[in-house]
C-alpha cells in the first residue's frame, strides 16, 4: 500500500521508538507536521530552532537515546546549525530533520532555501539531502543507526517538501546497509594484554576520563578498575559524573579550571590511562610540558582520536565498557606473575595535594556564586540533574557540584555554547520526569535562549534556572581583568539598570521568579524553587568581580596554576606566557 | 613527504564534496586529486596526492576512514604500485619547428590531439618525472596551454 513521504517518515520516527521531538514547523515542513498530528510521539513546539536542538540534545544525554529535532528549510535550518554543532563537538546522538525546498527549485535561491547539507557538513557526523520518496525508511534507519552507534553525533536529513509529498511502499530493512561504516567494538586483545602489564608495572597510575566512558556506559567497570587496583582518577568536564567525586580515588577535574592535585598529578604520573577522552587543549595545556613522565594507555572507540594530539603508547580502539572488563580481567590474571612497585610513597604525595590544595573561595564577603553552587549541591543532595550554560557558571558548577552519577552533569564541553543550558534542561526533564532539574546559568548565557521559558511553562517542566547574575559575561572578563589590562570592553550588562528584571521576566512567562541577594536567604529559595511545580527563575546577585581559580592561563603547562591562595592574581606575569592568548 | 592514497568510496551525490572538506577543514593540503567510476558503477576510486609527514598522513588516513561513505584506503608504494599521469600542452609550433616538436612528443610516445597554424596540442602519459622531463623540453618552444589530469594509480598486480 502507498503511503507519503511525510507518513512514511513519521512511521520511521515510530519504528525507532521515537517518543518526543522538538521543532518548530514552517512552509516546507507542513506535510511532515500534518502526519505528525495524529501521531503518538510528543511534539514539543519551542520557540527558537536552536532551542529545539538544544532541548534534543539534552534530552539525549540524560536518557542515552537518540534526541530529535525538527525544523523548516532555509532559516530554521541556519537555526539549528548551532545546536548540531554542539551535539557533534560532545558526541551526542542526535537525527535532526529539515525541510528543503521542492527538487526542481534546489539552486535556484528558492524562498527559504538553504544548502543545509552543504552547510552542516563539517559540523555533523553524516547527513542526507533525500531526493527519492522510497528512500525515505532506508534513510532513516540510517541515520538513527549511525547517530547511536560507534562514537555518536548527529545526523541531519534534509527532506525536500515534494518528497514529503510523494509516495512510496514501506519497507524497513531488517538491519541498515552501510559499507563504509564499520565501528570498531572489541578492543585488540594483545593490546589490552600490554595495557594491564603496564598498570601493574607502574608506580603512578593516574586513570583520565570522559565523556565517552559516560557514553559507553562505563561507570560501573570504570569504578572496579579504580578501587581493585586502588589508582586515582580525574576526570574531564565531560567525564564528570563517571566516577564518584565523593570516593577519596578522585581528584576532581583537572586543566584549566581543574583542582591542583589533578593537574599535578597528571605532571608526575608514570602512567595515563584514558577512557574516553581526547586531550583537548583546555585538559594539557601546553602540550608539549603536558604528562612528561608518563606512558599513554587510550582507550577510545574514535581511532582518529588516538595521538590526534597526545601521543599513545598503547592505543586500544572499541568500546569502553568492553575494554575496561577485559583490562580489569587481564589485570587480575596477571597479577599473580607480575610485581607491582609499592605506591604508597605515589599514594601518600597525591593525598596530600588533595588535602593542601582544596577549592577554596572566600567564603566570608557577599554572596558568593560558588556558595550559590554548593548550597545547590547540598539542597538537592548531590542527585539533582545539573544543565549548565557556559563561562565561569559552567565551571563553578564543575567545581562545586559534586556528581556522583553519570548521565547528571550536562553542559556544553566541546563547542562552549552560551545557551545551551536552559533549552537543555528543558529536554533534560521531559526525559527525567521525575527528577530535580537545574540550570546553573550566567546572566549573559541565560538570555541568549530565554525565550524557551515559554516553553518550559506550556510544557509543563519545573526546571530551576539558578542565575549566578554577576552583571557581567563573566568568563570573558575574567580574562580581560587577567590579560588585557582590565579593558572590560563590552563585557559589562549593567545589572544595576535592571533590563531584564529577571523576576518580572519569569513572570510574564507565567514562571516563577526569586531574587535573592542575601546569602542567609539561599537555601530557602532553593528549597522554594524545589518545591514549586512550576519553572522558576531564581536572580542570584552574586559578586560581580569574582573569579574562576585556581587557572591555568591558555598556553601554559599544567604546573603552573594561578589565581587561588596559593598563586594569587598580582603574581601573574601574561607577558611570560610563550603562546599567544586567545 | 608526498604519499599517494588510492580511496574508494561510495558512487553518490556530495561525496568528492565530503572528502574536499575534509582536507580543507583538517589543513591537509591536496598536491592532486583524481576520480572516477571503478569497474562496480556504484564505486568511484579517487587517487589523492598528499605533502604530509608521517604523523599527519595517519590523521589524514583516521579522518577519511570516519566519512560514512569511505570504504577503504590504501596507502599506495611506489615501489609496488604503478602510477600515470596525463598531461595535454598547447605548444607554440609554426611550419618551421613544427617537425622538432613533433619529434619530442615521438620520443615520450605521446600523441598529436589537435594542429593549428600556430601550436600543435599533444597528449603525453605517464608518471610525474617523465611528464616534467617532456615539459622541460618542450618549453622553449613556448607552452601556450596546459592541464594535468593529476595522479591514478593501481596496486601492481601479485
Amino acid at each position: 500500500m502507498k503511503i507519503t513521504g511525510a507518513r512514511a517518515l513519521v512511521k520511521s520516527l515510530e519504528d525507532e521508538g521515537v517518543e518526543i521531538l522538538f521543532g518548530i514547523p514552517g512552509g516546507v515542513m507542513l506535510p511532515v507536521f500534518d502526519a505528525l498530528a495524529d501521531s503518538k510521539i510528543r511534539k514539543v513546539l519551542t520557540r527558537h530552532e536552536q532551542g529545539a536542538a538544544h532541548a534534543a540534545d539534552g534530552y539525549a544525554r540524560v536518557t542515552g537515546r537518540v534526541g530529535v529535532c525538527m525544523s523548516t528549510s532555509g532559516p530554521g535550518a541556519t537555526n539549528l546549525v548551532t545546536g548540531i554543532a554542539n551535539a557533534y563537538m560532545d558526541s551526542v546522538p542526535m537525527v535532526a530533520i529539515t525541510g528543503q525546498v521542492a527538487t526542481n527549485l534546489i539552486g535556484t535561491d528558492a524562498f527559504q532555501e538553504a544548502d543545509t547539507t552543504g552547510i552542516t557538513l563539517p559540523i555533523a557526523k553524516h547527513n542526507y539531502l533525500i531526493k527519492d520518496p522510497a528512500d525515505i525508511p532506508d534513510v532513516l534507519q540510517e541515520a538513527f543507526y549511525i547517530a547511536r552507534t560507534g562514537r555518536p553525533g548527529p545526523v541531519v536529513i534534509d527532506l525536500p517538501v515534494d518528497v514529503s509529498r510523494g509516495e512510496l511502499d514501506y519497507r524497513r530493512r531488517e538491519h541498515p546497509v552501510l559499507r563504509g561504516y564499520k565501528p570498531t567494538f572489541k578492543g585488540h586483545k594483545k593490546q589490552i594484554k600490554i595495557a594491564a602489564r603496564a598498570v601493574l608495572e607502574s608506580r603512578s597510575p593516574v586513570i583520565y576520563v570522559g565523556g565517552g566512558a559516560i557514553t559507553a556506559g562505563a561507570t560501573p567497570e570504570l569504578k572496579k578498575l579504580a578501587t581493585g587496583n586502588k589508582i586515582f582518577v580525574t576526570h574531564t568536564l565531560m567525564g564528570k559524573g563517571a566516577f564518584p567525586e565523593s570516593h577519596r580515588l578522585s581528584l576532581g577535574m583537572l586543566g584549566m579550571h581543574g583542582t591542583r592535585c589533578a593537574n599535578y598529578a597528571i605532571c608526575e604520573t608514570d602512567l595515563i590511562i584514558a577512557v574516553g577522552a581526547r586531550f583537548d587543549d583546555r585538559i594539557t595545556g601546553k602540550l608539549s610540558e603536558f604528562a612528561p613522565k608518563a606512558t599513554v594507555i587510550h582507550i577510545d572507540i574514535d581511532p582518529a582520536e588516538i595521538s590526534k594530539n597526545v601521543r599513545a603508547h598503547i592505543p586500544i580502539v572499541g568500546d569502553a565498557k568492553q575494554i575496561l572488563k577485559e583490562l580489569d580481567a587481564a589485570i587480575s590474571e596477571m597479577g599473580t606473575e607480575v610485581r607491582s612497585p609499592d605506591r604508597r610513597e605515589w599514594n601518600a604525595l597525591v593525598e596530600g595535594w588533595k588535602e593542601k590544595y582544596p577549592l577554596t573561595y572566600d567564603r566570608d564577603s557577599g554572596l558568593k556564586p560558588q556558595y550559590v553552587v554548593e548550597k545547590i549541591c547540598e539542597v538537592t543532595g548531590g542527585d539533582a540533574i545539573i544543565c549548565t550554560e557556559v563561562g565561569q557558571n559552567q565551571m563553578w558548577a564543575a567545581q562545586y557540584y559534586r556528581m556522583e552519577k553519570p548521565r547528571r552533569f550536562i553542559t556544553s564541553g566541546g563547542l562552549g555554547t552560551m545557551g545551551f543550558g536552559f533549552p537543555a534542561s528543558i529536554g533534560a526533564q521531559l526525559g527525567r520526569p521525575k527528577d530535580i532539574v537545574f540550570d546553573i546559568a550566567g546572566d549573559g548565557s541565560f538570555m541568549m535562549t530565554m525565550q524557551e521559558m515559554a516553553t518550559a511553562v506550556l510544557e509543563g517542566t519545573p526546571v530551576k534556572v539558578a542565575i549566578l547574575n554577576n552583571g557581567y559575561l563573566g568568563m570573558v572578563r575574567q580574562w580581560q581583568q587577567l590579560f588585557y589590562n582590565r579593558t572590560y570592553s563590552c563585557t559589562c550588562l549593567e545589572r544595576e539598570k535592571e533590563s531584564p528584571d529577571f523576576v518580572a521576566l519569569a513572570e510574564a512567562f507565567g514562571a516563577k521568579g526569586i531574587r535573592v541577594t542575601d546569602p542567609d536567604l539561599v537555601e530557602s529559595a532553593l528549597v522554594e524553587a524545589i518545591e514549586s511545580d512550576c519553572p522558576v527563575l531564581m536572580d542570584f546577585r552574586v559578586d560581580p568581580e569574582e573569579n574562576v581559580y585556581p587557572m591555568v592561563a591558555p598556553g601554559a603547562p599544567l604546573y603552573d596554576m594561578i589565581g587561588d591562595m596559593l598563586y594569587p592574581v598580582e603574581k601573574i606575569h601574561p607577558e611570560k606566557a610563550e603562546e599567544p592568548f586567545l | 613527504m608526498k604519499h599517494t592514497l588510492s580511496v574508494l568510496v561510495e558512487n553518490k551525490p556530495g561525496v568528492l564534496a565530503r572528502v574536499a572538506e575534509l582536507f580543507a577543514r583538517r589543513g591537509f593540503n591536496i598536491e592532486s586529486l583524481a576520480v572516477g567510476t571503478t569497474e562496480k558503477p556504484d564505486i568511484s576510486r579517487m587517487t589523492i596526492v598528499v605533502d604530509v609527514e608521517e604523523h599527519s598522513l595517519e590523521q589524514v588516513r583516521k579522518q577519511l576512514h570516519k566519512l560514512i561513505n569511505v570504504i577503504e584506503i590504501v596507502d599506495l608504494d611506489p615501489e609496488t604500485s604503478v602510477a600515470r599521469e596525463m598531461v595535454m600542452a598547447k605548444i607554440k609550433a609554426d611550419p618551421e619547428n613544427r617537425s622538432e616538436v613533433i619529434e619530442i612528443v615521438d620520443i615520450f610516445r605521446g600523441n598529436i590531439v589537435d594542429v593549428s597554424k600556430e601550436s600543435i596540442t599533444v597528449e603525453v602519459t605517464g608518471n610525474a618525472s617523465k611528464l616534467r622531463a617532456f615539459e622541460d623540453l618542450v618549453k622553449p618552444y613556448g607552452i601556450k596551454e596546459l592541464v594535468r589530469t593529476g595522479k591514478v594509480a593501481l596496486p601492481r598486480g601479485k
